[in-house]
């Protein structure tokens, strides 16, 4: 019951785009609780995105953006439910437009087994007169739930040179 | 011969920072952050006669290391000296034409050369190589043709450059914030680095409103709740409350200094950093007692600091050590740049939990930064709705300066006023 239908050897590509649309579509509803529902929360959980001039950077030796597990990723979004993180109250309206899919081989054997995939993305974030955008790429590593995929960790790697042009990152990507 | 129509101190108008200790009240006209002409003003009068931060010489500790840096709006880079073994730093021009020297933010290399017509320099600045040199007439000096450098000096590491050829030198000039670089520096064993990762963020407000939110703690608890609730949900203790008093450095600096509410890597442990790192910072503490003597080892361990050093840069050690310095675009944009300072060869447990703790509060993504962020730019956004001419910012001035008075706010003023001089009145009305 902890296997996708056929496992994460069958989901086909379109499957994938199918759920990165979901969480895409979450995220611009602000339904950050059902959108937490599309990760698996435990101790592997991780929502990383490393500086601009960082790409490469690695959470445990560099200054990241954000290096969220699970306690992290829970108040992020309790922080971002509630009317006090003050740069998101009142919301933006966003826009998250995820293409370029690849579906990587299935790694691992048994219950650890994840599916890497990588997407090109950009967010349009529109509040207060000004509109910002972020591009770049998604590495996400995926495991079974019950009923499809499910997120054990995401990595957004930004393309932007420098975060100025956007000012700063109070959303989710 | 300086004659009376010429003097600069002006007669008419009316002063832009209104400080009347006897009526206890202290106001800051809000055109100072919207105005122009006090902005072109103050790339003269503060940012070209003030030492500014370049860098820290962590970052280009290799021969040939160099990091390209904008400085009060100028193009420089920064870069480790093969031969000198010194940190130069350069106006990023080519003395020829004018094309940049140093088209990549950061690397190594021993040779510096002009992509437009190839003359090429040494990391020390001087002039190599000059495709057909015949060319030129022997009388022509190729030794004055080196790279140009602004005044440069650095304390204990960090980097400042000044474009004031007659401006004391960098102690001075850092006065009483020297006393505290050294608290910070010697906390972690003398020899401090810029972790790899830089965040490079921008604010649609005047940079001032960034000098004095950097130093402000009446704001902490309004405007930070989430990252509070945070900490509050990792076992940390808060009901203590922010308890602290706040300094005048001189030349313009000052600090804020209280009671840490939370935990520190140096060296006050609290349970979001886990049972497994309290005997290394109970140890860490016991060091700094043996170092320092109990005193001064408990303002290390125990105490935080928010320091600016006139006008743009923020040293804040806090639950991690930010060195954050920004430069005005526009009368309402500024460009931040900040890093993360830590020990030399920290322990990578510690080193994690700095981490933690730095990018949770810090920073673009953090609970906490955004937010300053929003306040900054709405406060901008209210200076644009006119109506209200000026900010009040008293708090404080009848008593000795808590954590969560304005003083600290004061010192920076009274400096830019006097640093502006003439520029610092309104027109008469």
């Amino acid at each position: 019951m902890t296997a996708v239908i056929g496992g994460l050897e069958s989901l086909t590509r379109p499957d994938i785009e199918e759920f990165l649309y979901r969480e895409a579509e979450l995220l611009d509803a602000w339904d950050l609780d059902a959108w937490l529902s599309l990760w698996r929360l435990d101790q592997h959980t991780r929502y990383v995105v490393p500086c601009n001039d960082t790409p490469d950077g690695d959470p445990t030796r560099d200054l990241v953006r954000i290096d969220d597990n699970e306690l992290r990723l829970r108040m992020r979004v309790d922080r971002l439910n509630s009317r006090k993180a003050h740069r998101e109250y009142p919301h933006s309206r966003t826009n998250h437009q995820i293409l370029n899919v690849r579906v990587g081989a299935v790694e691992g054997s048994g219950d650890d087994r994840v599916l890497p995939v990588r997407a090109s993305f950009t967010v349009w974030r529109f509040r207060n007169g000004r509109a910002s955008t972020y591009v770049g790429q998604h590495h996400y590593r995926l495991v079974a739930g019950p009923d499809g995929p499910l997120i054990r960790s995401k990595r957004v790697v930004l393309d932007m040179t420098e975060l100025r042009p956007a000012a700063d990152l109070a959303i989710i990507l | 011969m300086t004659m009376l129509e010429h003097d600069p101190v002006r007669t008419a108008g009316f002063p832009l920072i209104d400080d009347d200790v006897e009526g206890q009240r202290f106001r800051v006209h809000r055109s100072t952050m919207t105005s122009p002409e006090i902005f072109a003003a103050e790339r003269d009068k503060i940012f070209n006669h003030s030492w500014l931060y370049v860098g820290h010489e962590s970052e280009v500790s290799a021969p040939g290391d160099f990091v390209r840096r904008p400085v009060a709006g100028r193009q420089l880079f920064m870069v480790r000296g093969a031969k000198s073994g010194r940190v130069n730093v350069f106006h990023n021009t080519c003395t020829h034409r004018g094309a940049m020297i140093c088209r990549q933010k950061s690397g190594t290399s021993k040779s510096f050369p002009c992509f437009y017509h190839a003359w090429s320099f040494d990391s020390e600045g001087d002039l190599k190589g000059v495709p057909d040199r015949d060319g030129y007439g022997e009388k022509l000096d190729f030794t004055q043709l080196g790279l140009k450098s602004p005044r440069v000096e650095s304390y204990r590491g960090f980097v400042f450059c000044t474009f004031d050829p007659d401006i004391t030198d960098l102690v001075n000039y850092l006065a009483g914030a020297r006393e505290y670089l050294d608290l910070i520096i010697d906390s972690g064993g003398g020899e401090m680095e810029i972790v790899k990762g830089t965040n490079e963020y921008c604010i649609s407000a005047n940079w001032k409103l960034l000098c004095e939110n950097s130093i402000d703690g009446y704001h902490a608890s309004t405007v930070h709740d989430t990252y509070f609730k945070y900490l509050v949900a990792l076992g940390t203790d808060l009901r203590s409350g922010v308890q602290g008093t706040s300094h005048d450095l001189g030349n313009g600096h000052a600090v804020l200094e209280y009671d840490a509410p939370w935990g520190r890597p140096i060296a006050r442990w609290e349970p979001l950093f886990g049972e497994h790192a309290r005997e290394e910072i109970t140890k860490l503490r016991a060091e700094l007692v043996d170092k320092h003597g109990e005193e001064r080892a408990f303002r290390m361990a125990d105490t935080n600091r928010n320091m600016l050093i006139f006008p743009n840069l923020v040293v804040n050690d806090i639950m991690a050590v930010t060195v954050r310095t920004f430069m005005p675009s526009a009368p309402d944009q500024m460009d931040i740049t900040a890093w993360e300072l830590a020990p030399r060869g920290e322990l990578p447990s510690l080193r994690q939990r700095r981490l933690d703790s730095f990018l949770t509060f810090l920073g673009p993504a953090g609970f906490a930064t955004p937010d300053d962020v929003e306040a900054l730019e709405s406060c901008q956004q209210g200076f644009n709705s006119g109506g209200v001419e000026w900010n009040d910012i008293s708090r404080g001035m009848a008593r000795t300066p808590a954590g969560n008075d304005e003083h600290q706010m004061r010192v920076f003023w009274r400096e830019w006023a006097r640093k502006m001089g003439e520029h610092a009145y309104g027109s008469p009305r």
